[in-house]
């Protein structure tokens, strides 16, 4: 009974000691989530520092972010960067001050404010779990499709005016060579069960050398008046490059990824998946609590401080988006 | 409740708006990208990315110090989460972005090439 409130009509302090002794000047509970956040503010700060270690690396070729996330609902071949991330910023942030209204509510002890404001919050924190489902589902998915070489760089296609240029546009149907290994004729492991690209090695380069008018991208940037731009190798050049392709890279997966380099997918299904796991549990969390306050316990209690704790997590987790948005979208 | 609660609302409502243009600021410097901004470096950073960081910790400010009511709180609960907070975060990043960086050269001036 000492550390948490849990009976109605309780007037005691959290702490022992007597009233208005309290560390730090807060209950109990809500030290403790302050401490959690600062626990989990660092983990977070350790993946984030990892990314920006591993860009350092490859800071001359990693992918440009513009060039990776441009897909937005119901805009099909449109190219448009930052539009959707944007979108999914506002609900997030528009979530945190259904929140903060909810908390304020809570102060007042209007239970009907406090629910509809936690519902709303509920809401947003769907919807923003949901669009970032989509996002990776594009992610996942790919657009035009790359080829890595031996040595582990990748490859893009390009037509004459650097525009890009999809792998099922000039790849050609060669008689088949490999096949995929179904159940029915595995063994008890199976060598060649990693799903297969649409086209081998050998499609792509007979293709390649089909359409002239084809160029290879590189993954180097270069930076001409300030715009950020990766290098197109010319065709004499990317003939070369193209003959040491080893494999046909179709969207993003833990090994490799069409975007470039293949740490750059790993720390973005990490730490959005990292992200998305604490706003589907902060969903959570608030359901519980809405049906708290649907049932009255705060009510009895005539204290809705476990709605403040709530919302500091909740702010949290907004918090830590506008770090991933910044990292990942913007620089 | 040790201490009186007056409505914020009114406060909630602008700093919302204050983080709504922030973003929207960010998101059309994001597309755009202006080349007198990305072309010049200051301290090894480019301005862009100088006003992109800039913008976020103020973003960051307001969903602490507002959202979360850290302006409510005493000082010594306030100082006791956030400069852990600030000084381990700056001495990670130093040591990492340093080392990343250091890799970087030993790639560079190398025949190594090895993508990990």
């Amino acid at each position: 009974m000492e550390a948490t409130v849990t009976t109605a009509n309780n007037n005691e302090k959290t702490w022992g000691g007597g009233d208005d002794i309290q560390p730090l000047g807060a209950s109990y509970g809500k030290m403790m989530m302050w401490f959690f956040i600062v626990s989990d503010a660092l983990t977070f700060s350790g993946f984030l520092a990892a990314y920006g270690f591993s860009r350092f690396k490859f800071i001359e070729t990693w992918p440009l972010a513009d060039e990776v996330f441009t897909h937005f609902p119901f805009l099909h071949g449109v190219a448009a960067p930052m539009y959707y991330v944007a979108l999914m910023t506002f609900i997030l942030i528009f979530s945190s001050v259904t929140m903060v209204l909810a908390v304020d509510a809570g102060h007042h002890l209007k239970k009907t404010k406090v629910a509809i404001y936690m519902f709303l919050t509920i809401i947003g924190g769907l919807i923003f779990v949901g669009s970032q489902a989509w996002e990776w589902k594009n992610f996942i998915k790919g657009e035009y499709g790359a080829v890595e070489t031996v040595g582990g760089s990748l490859l893009q296609f390009v037509d004459k005016d650097g525009k890009r240029v999809a792998l099922e546009e000039f790849a050609v149907k060669l008689p088949e060579q490999r096949e995929a290994l179904t159940r029915a004729k595995a063994k008890w492991f199976m060598e060649d069960a990693e799903t297969q690209p649409t086209y081998t090695v050998a499609e792509v380069q007979a293709g390649f050398k089909v359409h002239p008018e084809l160029l290879i991208r590189t993954e180097q940037i270069i930076e001409t008046n300030g715009k950020k731009s990766k290098k197109v190798l010319s065709r004499a050049e990317s003939e070369s490059r193209l003959s040491s392709a080893k494999y046909v890279v179709e969207g993003a997966n833990l090994t490799r990824n069409e975007y470039g380099s293949k740490l750059f997918a790993d720390f973005f299904f990490f730490i959005t998946g990292f992200h998305g796991f604490h706003v589907f549990s902060g969903v959570i969390i608030n359901i519980i609590i809405f049906f708290n306050v649907l049932l009255g316990t705060y009510e009895k209690r005539r204290s809705y401080e476990m709605v403040e704790k709530v919302g500091l997590y909740w702010h949290f987790v907004d918090l830590v988006w506008v770090f991933v948005f910044t990292v990942f979208y913007l620089v | 409740m040790s201490h009186e609660h007056v409505s914020n609302t009114k406060r909630i409502w602008f700093v919302f708006a204050l983080l709504s243009v922030v973003t929207t600021v960010e998101v059309i410097l994001g597309i755009y990208k202006p080349a007198v901004l990305e072309g010049n470096h200051f301290v090894g950073l480019n301005l862009l990315n100088w006003i992109f960081y800039i913008l976020t910790v103020f973003k960051a400010y307001y969903i602490v110090w507002a959202f979360m009511h850290m302006e409510g709180e005493k000082s010594s609960l306030r100082w006791s989460v956030v400069s852990p907070v600030i000084f381990l975060v700056l001495y990670l990043l130093f040591i990492l972005l340093t080392e990343g960086h250091y890799i970087y050269g030993v790639f560079k001036d190398s025949t190594i090439k090895w993508n990990f």
